[in-house]
C-alpha cells in the first residue's frame, strides 16, 4: 500500500501576523519586497541539505506559515556566510531572517530533543554571561555531553590533539568585571524592546 | 489706457474635481468666505470646472455679471490653465486677466485634515484676489520656427525620424558620434519575434539616409553647444578627423589592403573586440558613409610619424587620404532638435559572480550576435574562444537588471533578445540549451508566441536567478566546464548544472556621457540616468524644454518597433510645429522702464538667452521681447528695480503675500 | 601606529598560533598594540541565535571600553569578532531602539558609545596601513616557490566589505605575493568552511571544510593561508573524520598514474594563519610562530636562505 499524505495548506494553518512580526525587526523589512529570484538558494553552499530551501522559507514566513518554517531544517543548517545577503536583488537580509526565526525556534522550544544547535547556543549564552567570556574547549565539551554521549566519546582523539599542540587550555577565561556584565544584561531583561518609540523604524538599506 | 482699472469685478470659482479636492477642502465655505470679500461680485463651487459646462459657466458669468477678473481654484496651471484662459477669451476678456490658484497639488493632495487644508484653500484664494486686481491686459507673442531639424543619433531611431521628415520637405541635419550609421541594430544578426534579418531591413534605410538630398549626415561628429530656444537654435557641431577626405573617398577599400600591417591586429570595436581590424579601417562593409577611417592610437604615421603610407599610394587616383586634418566645428541653425542617441549594455564585469573577465567562455549577449551573425568575426560559428564548439549553453537572464544594486528597472528587451539567441544558437550548433529566468517577459505582438516556439524547440527553461558561474567541479563529470548553481524554483531542487560556454544577457541602460549631453540640450533625466519625457503617459517624446523632442533607448529601455514609433511621434512633433511655422508664446517677458535704468548693465551679461542689449545713444538696457523667455533674471538683479517682468509684477507679487497672510 | 587588540575567544583557545603569529609580525611592522582592557565575548553567532539585541550589548561594552580609553581603532583578527562588532555599529547607527536599548544597558557600567570606534581587521592593517613596501622591505625570506592558496571565508568579506571585494577578495593575495610567495588562482577564496555545523552538524559541515581541501590539492597548493580562527580550526582539525567520509576520493591529474590523484586518507595540506607565513618571511622562527600547533606541519620550504 503506497502510503499517501494530504499536503494542502488550509488558511487556518497561517499563523496571522507571524510574518508582519519577524518583518518588524529592525533590518527584515525588505523581506516584503521579494520576488522568489531563487538567487538566495542558488548560492547557498547548505541549500542541498535544507528540506525548504531559503527562498522557500522566505515565503513562507512572508505568508504566516510560522509551524512549518519552525519546524524546517533550514533554519538550523544557516551557517551564516551572507552569501544570500549580499546576493539578493531585494537588499534582504536573508541570514538576518534566519537568526529570527532560529530565536522564535528556541524561545518556543521547537527542535528535537538534544539537538545540538540549540543547545550550543545556550551554554554560550550561559557562559558568556557568567563569565564574560568563552572558553572554547569547555563549551565544546559540554555541549557534546549534553547532547550526544557517543559522539563526545568519538573526539577523544581530537582534544588529545588539540591538548598536545597547546590548543586546549585548562585555565577558565573570564572578564573582572562581571558584575558590572550581569547588571547591563538584567536591564535588558527588563526592557521589551517593542515598548521603545520608534521600534520598527529602521533603516531599510543595510 | 486700461479701462478695467477703474472697477474690479472679480468671479471665484472653485473645483471640487470630483472627491481629489473636496474630499479634504469645504468648498461651501471657502466660496462663502471668499464671496465676503471686496471686489468679488460672485462666488461659485462646482464639481468639474475643466468640463465643457464648467467652461461655459465663465463665459456665461462674464456675459452677465460684466466681470473682468476671473479665478479658478483647482488643480496645476500645467494641466488646465490654458483652458480657462481659453474660457476667459471665449467670453470676451483678455485672457491674462484669468488667475489660477492650485488647491490640489499644493493643497488637497498633501494634507490629511480637512481644517488644516480648508484653512490653505482660503488663504490661497484671498492671495489670489489680491493680486488678481493687477493684473493687466497683455497679448501673446509668436515666435517663428526655423523650418530645419537636428537629429542627434542616427541609429534605428535617428535615422527613422530623420528620413520621415525629409521625405516630408524639411531640411535634416543628422549627427552620428561613430563612424557609421546604424547604432546597435546594425550588430545584431536576427530580429525577434520574426526573426527578420537585421542588417537587411536595416541598409535599405541606411542608404536613402546617405543618398537623400533633404538630409545632411555628419556622421564621426558630435553636438558641442547648444544655444537659443524653440524655433532658434544655434548648434555647434565638432567634426572628428577621419584623416580621410569624406567627399573624395567611394569606399573601395584599396587603402585597407595596402596598409603595412599585413593581417589585422587590433581589437575592432564593431565586433566588440572579438575580431581584429588594421589602424586604416572601415567598420562593417555596408557601413554610411561608405568612407574608411584611421585610428591615430594605431597608425604608425600619426603615431610616430613613421611610415611608408602606402595607404596614401593606393589612394593616388583620387588622393583622399589627408594626416593633416585636424577636428573642426561648425555651426547650424535649426528650429527644433531630435536627440535619439540610445543605450550602451550594462557592464558584466559588475557582476563577478558570473565570471566576465575571468572564464574565457563567458560571453555577453552583444557579444554572442556578433558570433552568430555570418558577416561577423567567426562567421557565424559559435564556437568558444579555443575554436572549440559547445555542446551545451547557458543563457543568464537579468545581468544588471532588476537589482537594486546595479539597475533597479527591467530592461524590457532581454528575455526576448535571449529566446532569440536561444533559437540562433540552437540552430547554429545543435547544442543544449538552457535558460535561467526569474520571469518570461512577451508583452509584444508575437511574442508569447515565440516563447512557445523556442520551448518547443527543446530550449530548457528554468526559473532560477543565477547564484554563480564557476569552475570548481563538485565531482568528476563538472571537471573543465563552467558550472551554473541555481535553485530551479519551480521544480523545486537546487542544481549544479554544466555547461560549456555562458551568455550573459545584460540590460540597457543609458551612455556614459547622458549627463553631458542632456545638459547641452537642457534636458532633464529620470532617477534612472534616461531621458524624462514630459509627461509618462501623454507626452513621452516632448521634453519639458520646447522644441526638443526624444526617440528611443535614450528615453528607456525599448525594442526596435518602439523606437521606430517614438521616433515618428517626434518627427510629427518637430513637424506640427515647422508646418504651423510659428509658436505662441506666454506674454511674461520682461521689460525695462526706461526712466528707472541708470545704465549700470549688471543685467546684459546675466540673460541666459542674450536678449539684453545696451541703446549707446540713450545709455539704457534694451530688452528684445522676441528673445526673452521670462526667467527673471535680470529683474532680481537689477539694482534699481527698473525691470519688470509680465504676470510677476512687484505689485502682483506683493499683493498675494499680503493676501496668503491676511 | 597604535591599535586596540581585541583577541576574541578563539585566540585564547584553538586560535593560539594566530595571536603568536600576529604579535611579532605587528611588532616587526611598528604597530603598537594594547590589549583592550577588560574586553568580553563578542557572541559571535550562537549568541545571534538567541538574542540579538543582546549580542548588540555584548559586543557594544567593548566598544564602549574602546571608547572611554580613547581607542580610536579596535583591531579584531577574528572573522566572527570583525563581523559582529561591525554588525552591533551598524544596527546601533539604523534602529533608534537598539541604540536606546544599548545606552540604557552601558549605562548601568557608566559606559555610553557615541560611535567613534572603527572596527579593523590585520590584513586590512597591514596592507592598507602599513602598505606593501613597508612589509617587502622586511622579508628576510622571501618564500620562493611555496604555493599558497588563499582562503578568505566569509565573515571578513561579507556582508560588510570594507577593504576588499566581497568576490573576488585580492588583499592577502597581494600580501602573500610581497613576501614572496606563489598565490594560487583558485574559484572557493570565499566559500563557507561550515562554520560552527561542523561541531553540530557534522554531515554537511565537514563536507564544506573538505571540499575546500580537496580543491587546494587539485590545483597544487603547498598550503592553505586563513585569516580566520574557525575556519583554520574546521580546515585543520577534523582531518580523521573527513578521512572517514571520504578518504577514498581522487582528483583528476594527468600526472598521477591512472590519471587521478588520490586526495589523501590524512588530507596533508597543511593550513596556517597568513600571519604565520609572514612571520616566515620575515625570518622568525617555526616555533615562536605556532606553526608547530597545526595538525598538519608545513613541509620544510623550498629555498632556505641564509636568515
Amino acid at each position: 500500500m503506497v502510503k499517501l499524505e494530504r499536503t494542502i495548506k488550509f488558511d487556518s494553518d497561517r499563523v496571522p501576523g507571524f510574518g508582519r512580526e519577524v518583518m518588524s525587526v529592525p533590518g527584515c523589512e525588505q523581506l516584503e519586497s521579494c520576488i522568489q529570484c531563487g538567487t538566495c538558494s542558488g548560492v547557498c553552499p547548505l541549500s542541498i541539505y535544507m528540506d525548504y530551501s531559503p527562498r522557500q522559507v522566505m515565503e513562507l514566513t512572508r505568508s504566516d506559515f510560522k509551524n512549518e518554517v519552525l519546524r524546517s531544517t533550514t533554519i538550523w543548517l544557516c551557517a551564516s556566510c551572507y552569501a544570500c545577503t549580499v546576493e539578493c536583488p531585494r537588499e534582504i537580509r536573508i541570514t538576518d531572517i534566519m537568526y529570527e526565526l532560529k530565536q522564535r525556534a528556541i524561545k518556543e522550544g521547537v527542535y528535537p530533543k538534544r539537538f545540538p544547535i540549540p543547545v550550543l547556543a545556550k551554554e554560550f549564552y550561559k557562559m558568556s554571561h557568567t563569565h564574560g567570556r568563552v572558553t572554547e574547549n569547555f563549551l565544546a565539551t559540554i555541549m557534546f555531553l549534553k547532547t550526544n554521549w557517543v559522539a563526545a566519546m568519538g573526539m577523544w582523539k581530537l582534544g588529545l590533539g588539540l591538548m598536545r599542540r597547546g590548543r586546549f587550555p585548562l585555565k577558565l577565561e573570564a572578564i573582572r568585571r562581571k558584575d558590572e556584565l550581569a547588571r547591563m544584561m538584567e536591564t535588558v531583561d527588563n526592557l521589551a524592546i517593542a515598548q521603545l518609540p520608534n521600534a520598527t523604524a529602521a533603516a531599510k538599506k543595510g | 489706457m486700461d479701462k478695467s482699472k477703474q472697477e474690479v469685478r472679480v468671479g471665484f470659482y472653485i473645483c471640487h474635481c470630483g472627491h481629489n479636492i473636496a474630499s479634504l477642502v469645504d468648498c461651501p465655505a471657502v466660496v462663502n468666505y471668499v464671496g465676503k470679500l471686496p471686489d468679488v461680485v460672485l462666488a461659485r463651487d462646482y464639481k468639474y470646472m475643466c468640463s465643457d459646462p464648467g467652461q461655459e459657466l465663465i463665459q456665461q458669468d462674464i456675459r452677465e455679471h460684466k466681470l473682468n477678473r476671473i479665478i479658478v481654484a483647482s488643480c496645476s496651471p500645467l494641466l488646465h490653465e490654458h483652458t480657462f484662459r481659453t474660457a476667459t477669451e471665449k467670453g470676451g476678456l483678455n485672457p491674462f486677466y484669468f488667475h489660477m490658484v492650485n488647491i490640489r497639488e499644493h493643497d488637497s493632495w498633501v494634507h490629511t485634515d480637512r481644517a488644516e487644508a480648508t484653512a490653505k484653500a482660503k488663504a490661497l484664494a484671498h492671495a489670489a484676489v489680491d493680486r488678481v486686481r493687477h493684473h493687466r491686459a497683455l497679448e501673446t507673442k509668436r515666435v517663428p520656427i526655423n523650418p530645419a531639424v537636428l537629429i542627434v543619433g542616427a541609429g534605428i531611431a535617428g535615422i527613422h525620424a530623420a528620413l520621415t521628415l525629409a521625405n516630408a520637405g524639411k531640411k535634416v541635419y543628422l549627427v552620428e558620434r561613430e563612424p557609421t550609421i546604424g547604432g546597435h541594430m546594425a550588430k545584431f544578426d536576427k530580429t525577434f519575434p520574426t526573426l527578420d534579418c537585421a542588417a537587411c531591413i536595416l541598409t535599405p534605410k541606411m542608404s536613402s539616409v546617405g543618398a537623400h538630398e533633404n538630409i545632411t549626415l555628419w556622421s564621426y561628429s558630435e553636438v558641442a553647444k547648444v544655444d537659443g530656444y524653440v524655433g532658434n537654435y544655434t548648434v555647434t557641431v565638432k567634426h572628428k578627423p577621419r584623416y580621410i577626405i569624406e567627399d573624395l573617398c567611394v569606399g573601395c577599400q584599396e587603402c585597407i589592403k595596402a596598409c603595412v600591417y599585413k593581417e589585422p591586429k587590433f581589437p575592432d570595436e564593431f565586433n566588440l573586440g572579438l575580431g581584429k581590424r588594421k589602424p586604416i579601417y572601415i567598420p562593417f562593409p555596408q557601413a554610411t558613409p561608405q568612407v574608411v577611417l584611421i585610428d591615430p592610437d594605431t597608425c604608425l604615421n600619426l603615431k610616430m610619424g613613421k611610415c611608408k603610407k602606402t595607404c596614401v599610394e593606393a589612394c593616388a587616383d583620387r588622393q583622399a587620404i589627408d594626416f593633416t586634418q585636424k577636428e573642426r566645428f561648425e555651426e547650424v541653425k535649426v528650429g527644433t532638435i531630435i536627440v535619439a542617441t540610445g543605450f550602451k549594455t550594462f557592464d558584466a564585469g559588475r557582476k563577478p559572480q558570473y565570471g566576465y573577465g575571468r572564464y574565457p567562455n563567458v560571453y555577453t549577449a552583444l557579444e554572442v550576435e556578433r558570433l552568430v551573425n555570418a558577416a561577423g568575426p567567426t562567421g557565424g560559428e559559435v564556437v568558444l574562444r579555443d575554436g572549440r564548439r559547445p555542446k551545451t549553453i547557458g543563457i543568464v537572464h537579468c545581468v544588471g537588471s532588476r537589482d537594486n544594486r546595479t539597475n533597479r528597472w527591467c530592461s524590457r528587451v532581454c528575455c526576448m533578445y535571449s529566446m532569440k539567441l536561444a533559437h540562433l544558437i540552437k540552430e547554429h550548433t545543435g547544442a543544449e540549451v538552457y535558460s535561467f529566468y526569474i520571469d518570461i517577459r512577451t508583452p509584444g505582438k508575437g511574442f508569447d508566441e515565440f516563447y512557445g516556439r523556442v520551448l518547443d524547440e527543446g530550449v530548457h527553461f528554468i526559473r532560477g536567478r543565477v547564484g554563480e558561474v564557476t569552475d570548481w567541479a563538485f565531482i568528476p563529470e563538472e571537471e573543465d566546464k563552467l558550472i551554473i548553481r541555481v535553485e530551479d524554483t519551480l521544480g523545486g531542487v537546487v542544481r549544479r548544472i554544466p555547461v560549456d560556454m555562458v551568455v550573459l544577457s545584460t540590460g540597457l541602460e543609458p551612455h556614459v556621457d547622458a549627463q553631458d549631453v542632456r545638459r547641452l540640450f537642457n534636458m532633464s533625466c529620470s532617477s534612472e540616468g534616461f531621458f524624462l519625457e514630459r509627461h509618462p503617459k501623454l507626452a513621452p517624446v516632448n521634453t519639458f524644454t520646447d522644441g526638443i523632442f526624444i526617440a528611443g533607448c535614450c528615453q528607456g529601455p525599448k525594442d526596435i518597433p518602439d523606437s521606430v514609433a517614438q521616433a515618428g511621434a517626434a518627427a510629427a512633433e518637430a513637424m506640427a510645429l515647422i508646418d504651423r511655422g510659428y509658436i505662441e508664446q506666454e506674454p511674461n517677458t520682461a521689460f525695462i522702464r526706461e526712466e528707472d535704468c541708470s545704465g549700470c548693465k549688471s543685467c546684459i551679461p546675466l540673460c541666459p538667452y542674450t536678449a539684453i542689449s545696451f541703446a549707446e545713444d540713450k545709455k539704457k538696457a534694451v530688452i528684445n521681447e522676441a528673445l526673452c523667455k521670462g526667467c527673471g533674471t535680470c529683474v532680481a538683479s537689477c539694482p534699481s528695480g527698473s525691470i519688470v517682468q509680465n504676470l510677476f509684477e512687484d505689485q502682483e507679487i506683493f499683493s498675494e503675500i499680503d493676501g496668503v497672510l491676511a | 601606529m597604535k591599535y586596540s587588540l581585541f583577541p576574541g575567544c578563539s585566540l585564547r583557545g584553538t586560535g593560539r598560533a594566530y595571536e603568536e603569529s600576529l604579535l611579532p609580525v605587528l611588532k616587526a611592522v611598528g604597530v603598537e598594540l594594547e590589549e583592550l582592557d577588560d574586553w568580553n565575548c563578542c557572541g559571535a553567532t550562537a549568541y545571534m541565535a538567541l538574542d540579538e539585541v543582546k549580542a548588540c550589548v555584548m559586543a557594544s561594552r567593548n566598544l564602549a571600553i574602546a571608547e572611554k580609553l580613547g581607542h580610536k581603532e579596535l583591531l579584531a583578527p577574528c572573522s566572527a569578532c570583525y563581523l559582529v562588532l561591525n554588525k552591533t555599529k551598524h544596527y546601533l547607527q539604523e534602529s533608534p531602539a537598539v541604540r536606546a536599548v544599548v545606552s540604557k544597558a552601558l549605562s548601568q557600567a557608566n559606559l555610553s558609545y557615541q560611535g567613534d570606534v572603527e572596527v579593523k581587521h590585520p590584513l586590512d592593517v597591514l596592507v592598507n596601513e602599513v602598505g606593501i613596501p613597508a612589509i617587502k622591505q622586511l622579508v628576510k625570506r622571501p618564500l620562493k616557490g611555496l604555493k599558497v592558496i588563499p582562503y578568505y571565508g566569509c565573515q571578513i568579506v561579507r556582508p560588510y566589505a570594507t577593504f576588499d571585494d566581497q568576490y573576488n577578495p585580492t588583499t592577502m593575495d597581494r600580501l602573500l605575493e610581497a613576501i614572496g610567495a606563489t598565490v594560487v588562482r583558485w574559484p572557493l577564496k570565499t566559500r563557507c568552511c561550515g562554520g560552527s555545523l561542523t561541531g553540530t552538524l557534522p554531515e554537511p559541515g565537514l563536507l564544506c571544510a573538505y571540499v575546500l581541501l580537496k580543491e587546494s590539492v587539485k590545483r597544487g597548493g603547498d598550503v592553505i593561508a586563513t585569516v580566520c580562527p574557525l575556519c583554520q580550526f574546521n580546515l585543520d582539525c577534523y582531518r580523521d573524520k573527513m578521512a572517514d567520509k571520504w578518504g577514498e576520493e581522487t582528483v583528476p591529474d594527468p600526472q598521477h598514474k591512472g590519471g587521478a590523484m588520490p586526495v589523501g586518507p590524512h588530507l596533508d595540506m597543511p593550513v596556517v594563519f597568513f600571519t604565520q607565513l609572514m612571520g616566515l618571511a620575515f625570518g622568525l622562527s617555526e616555533t615562536e610562530l605556532g606553526l608547530h600547533r597545526g595538525f598538519e606541519r608545513m613541509k620544510p620550504l623550498p629555498m632556505q636562505a641564509a636568515a
